[in-house]
């Protein structure tokens, strides 16, 4: 039995990428390349009266100057989504009406940086100013509209209605809900916020573009999206995609910001208008203040629950702002609903519905947990307070009310969870965590300490949707190409795809080469994103394997004239035992491609899967509070995770432990705010803090494995869920340290401080022993 | 303007605009290593080393490097492959654009500090963001780098 799968292997690309070598995009512009720079709205909301270029164009050193006259007049989404896209086609790649501070307003080229920056001064704009939309709970009943233009297109029925400002309307209600809270003994309701969050990774958008050989358009992209990326510039460049050739080099990190495209086609149209080669490369600013981030919303939670604690009746209404345009409008805000709901399946009804509405913000895209954060935060402090209320403990309730492994939900409509150790992941994280000693708080030399848990779930891939294709090729010295359109950015999955590969054909690692997310060269794969590249490319991968496997296996049987039910295949070597005959890998790969009448193997599969097991993790939170600052400080974080069969355990801990800390500057400290002008505040790391080293404590990642049989070897997603649970446990320990519900995020000092002046740790005991209405 | 001093060991002529950021010219001449992730001196993507000592080549004027000796991982890069062995074990590069930046801090580290206790590591190294790992991984390359017990 070969054990490539579990195998703590270090990736690929390890050495080479920590050690500085030239791999990302930007590394490998070609020389001479045009400089491409933005000119952008100083304006929330804005008509381009007249536009004057003369200046700039005249400049020494200028390439072009493009406005919105010199682009096609045809709109398409960003949104990073297998077609037919369910984000609206809202988009121009210049429009004259400009929608939030930092819309694209012109295209500026040059021989360098200085130049373009030089001319970008010089263009002279005209704007008629609009009265903006900058609150989103206002959005609805406003008296501008943010697309009032004709054209705007939808592919699905989506729920539109944008003289309203409503982007998409989403509803999913299974039992009478409002029937099932009147009969239930016990309620809590609350309103949560949750803030737009920046996806901060360390590469900044950037892409690069030059026409081949054949005169055929090549961008080499910092994407999770290449596939798409190419259909995107098809659409806006109006060109067919034949004409286009997408390169992911090394990504410097995306979390779903590279599941939109941010610039792609501002430096392919530099390269279609001049000839010439062409970089643009976003500053942190612009990272930060003209791509996307996620989405911020409203959602009001109503819990009923009998008196023994069995939750009856979830009711969550949803508003969701997704800025300026729509991608990943109406399916972040589906997925708050489809990762929360079938958690506590003892439930006799269930609710979802609301509303996503444009403002005239940055645009919201994906983030990693994309809308599952949002609703896990909302639902999972609910279920804390009801806790609260029944007096019961938090682990309790959730064991009493959770799906388990083998059952259904009323959402799954009769589907049954195929795997889940999400009880299991209670257990060691309490134990972990020192739950029973430490529940609900201790007071030490003035200040408190507490612990706080929440659960959370996600998916693996998009059901019926997302369809990865993967070929793998036997080479003449008998080594395998992978070739595969997923696309790692720092995660591993390249090195997981070869574990995955190496167990299904008895080798090892090495001997797999994985060529990965070239449009021209790979075969079709969404790319990497909704926790998908384990799972379905995952799935793709040993399927491909198997494929290839039983060709290798029929053309040994034929060279060695016997059957194929007779070989055996240990990795190295065919061989027949009853004949004793053998041949090993390498003579067969020579055969396979020598002389004539032959046919080289190529192993290929194509998988989609019908449904997304979810993962889960329980998450606890030790912090200490200041209750003379309301500062909190995390000290201890505990993740117990079921991601079904851990494919190699190293590159798992570190993506679980890194999606904890995002959820901790979600939790503490990230926050994308604008002024009464809607000019965001945030727009560098000096105002929009991250979590560093000293932020976060002690993190401790657990693997309580589960086997998914749907899964490759067992396996589900993990890339997700992890950025989950944080925040509601972190918002729970401080409800248990001083008795504040801390309802909108982040939680910060302020918001803490002032909830105890507002009676925060005597309401808190009211609220301990009212078990019940 | 013309700039002398001592880049990875080799004697050099920087040619370069007044105001150009150190960063960008070694960027220019090749030693693509140095990344700049913010603009704002808070990221520590572009750390190097002026005469030995860490420092932001995104915050350094370029004349400021006249006469001095600056190593980039390209000039370290057997040491910085040892420490990138440890970080690799770990699964701790991840995306790897902040590494070269941070292992030139943990290689500083190494030389500057004597038996750090954990905390005293968590400071020597918290100008170097990172938002993939969560920094754990890190802390245990750093630990088995340096012979720490865990």
């Amino acid at each position: 039995m070969n054990k490539v799968i579990g195998q703590a292997i270090p990736k690929l690309d390890a050495l080479p990428i920590a050690t500085g070598k030239p791999v990302y995009t930007e590394d490998l512009t070609p020389p001479n390349a045009l400089t491409v720079k933005i000119l952008r709205s100083p304006h929330a909301f804005a008509r381009i009266v007249a536009i004057d270029t003369t200046k700039a164009k005249a400049l020494s050193g200028v390439a072009c100057v493009l406005t919105y006259q010199d682009v096609p007049n045809i709109r398409f989404t960003l949104a990073g989504q297998s077609y037919p896209e369910p984000s609206p086609y809202d988009r121009l790649i210049l429009d004259p009406i400009v929608r939030y501070v930092g819309d694209a307003v012109a295209i500026i080229a040059a021989t360098d940086e200085t130049t373009a920056l030089k001319a970008m001064e010089l263009i002279e704009v005209h704007y008629e100013v609009y009265e903006p939309v900058l609150d989103f709970e206002q959005a609805m009943n406003h008296s501008s509209v943010v697309h009032p233009e004709p054209d705007l297109f939808c592919n699905y029925d989506i729920g539109m209605n944008k003289e309203r400002n409503i982007v998409c309307t989403h509803k999913i209600e299974v039992g009478d809900v409002e029937a099932e809270l009147k009969n239930c003994d016990v309620m809590v309701e609350n309103t949560y916020y949750t803030q737009a969050q920046s996806h901060a990774m360390m590469e900044t958008y950037r892409a690069v573009s030059y026409l081949d050989h054949a005169g055929r358009l090549v961008v080499i992209s910092s994407t999770q999206i290449p596939f798409h990326v190419r259909r995107q510039l098809a659409r806006a460049l109006n060109l067919p995609a034949s004409r286009i050739r997408v390169i992911k080099p090394r990504i410097g990190g995306g979390f779903g910001g590279k599941q939109t495209g941010a610039v792609e086609a501002f430096a392919a149209i530099v390269t279609l208008n001049t000839g010439k080669p062409a970089k643009i490369v976003y500053d942190r600013q612009e990272t930060f203040s003209t791509t996307t981030s996620r989405h911020a919303m409203r959602l009001t939670v109503r819990l009923g629950a009998d008196r023994e604690g069995y939750i009856r009746a979830i009711d969550i209404a949803g508003l969701s702002d997704t800025g300026a345009y729509g991608e990943h409008a109406p399916t972040t805000f589906a997925v708050v609903g489809d990762k929360t709901l079938p958690l506590y399946n003892k439930t006799r009804a269930v609710r979802f519905h609301g509303h996503v509405v444009y403002t005239n913000k940055m645009p919201a895209g994906a983030l990693r947990g994309y809308g599952a954060t949002q609703g896990t935060f909302a639902l999972e402090s609910a279920v804390n307070q009801l806790a609260a209320k029944l007096n019961m403990d938090p682990t309790e309730i959730r064991l009493k009310n959770l799906i388990r492994e083998g059952e259904t939900c009323l959402t799954y409509r009769g589907k049954k969870l195929g795997s889940s150790a999400l009880d299991r992941c209670i257990a060691r994280g309490k134990e972990l965590i020192g739950w029973n000693e430490k529940y609900p708080r201790q007071e030490i030399n003035g200040k408190i300490k507490a612990v706080g848990m929440a659960v959370t779930m996600q998916g693996s891939g998009i059901a019926g949707i997302d369809t990865a294709s993967v070929e793998i090729r036997l080479q003449d010295d008998g080594c395998y190409t992978l070739l595969t359109g997923s696309t790692d950015m720092g995660t591993g999955s390249d090195t997981i795809l070869a574990q995955m590969a190496a167990e299904a054909l008895a080798t090892t690692v090495e001997n797999v080469i994985v060529n990965a997310a070239d449009t021209d060269v790979s075969p079709y794969d969404p790319g990497s994103y909704a926790s998908s590249t384990t799972y379905v490319t995952g799935m793709a991968t040993v399927q491909a394997a198997a494929d290839l496997k039983q060709k290798m296996i029929c053309l040994a049987a034929e060279l060695l004239a016997t059957t194929p039910g007779k070989i055996d295949f240990d990795g190295k070597r065919f061989r027949d035992e009853a004949s004793a005959k053998e041949m090993t890998l390498a003579k067969l790969a020579e055969l396979s491609v020598l002389g004539t009448g032959k046919l080289q193997l190529v192993g290929n599969a194509t998988y989609g899967s019908p449904i997304s097991p979810p993962p889960f993790v329980a998450g606890f939170a030790e912090v200490e509070v200041d209750p003379e600052t309301g500062k909190v400080d995390l000290l201890r974080y505990v993740a117990a995770v079921d991601c079904g069969t851990v494919i190699n355990p190293n590159l798992a801990r570190v993506q679980a432990e890194g999606g904890i800390v995002q959820g901790i500057g979600l939790a503490l400290f990230e926050d994308v705010r604008y002024d009464a002008k809607g000019v965001m505040q945030t727009n560098s790391f000096m105002q929009y803090k991250i979590p560093c080293r000293k932020d976060v404590g002690e993190i401790q990642v657990v693997f309580e494995e589960s086997y998914e049989p749907t899964g490759p070897y067992g396996a589900k997603s993990l890339g997700e869920v992890v950025i989950n649970t944080p925040a509601p446990a972190i918002a729970h320990a401080i409800y248990n340290a001083v008795g504040v519900w801390i309802t909108r995020l982040p939680a910060t000092p302020e918001k803490v401080f002032f909830g105890m002046r507002q009676g925060g740790i005597s309401k808190m005991r009211t609220e301990d022993y009212d078990a019940g209405r | 303007m013309q700039i002398e001093c001592v880049i990875n060991d080799q004697k050099t002529v920087l040619e370069a605009n007044a105001g150009e950021l150190l960063a960008d010219t070694l960027r220019a001449r090749g030693l693509l290593s140095v990344r700049k992730g913010c603009d704002t001196a808070c990221c520590g993507l572009c750390t190097v080393w002026i005469d030995g000592k860490p420092t932001l080549s995104c915050a350094v004027p370029v004349f400021r490097a006249q006469g001095k000796h600056i190593t980039t991982i390209e000039g370290v890069s057997e040491e910085a492959a040892a420490f990138a062995r440890l970080l690799a074990a770990e699964g701790a590069e991840q995306c790897g654009f902040c590494s070269p930046g941070f292992i030139m801090t943990v290689l500083a580290m190494k030389r500057e500090l004597k038996n750090p206790t954990e905390a005293d590591i968590v400071h020597y190294l918290t100008g170097n963001l990172c938002r993939c790992t969560g920094y754990m991984g890190q802390m245990r390359a750093v630990k088995k780098y340096l012979g720490v017990a865990s």
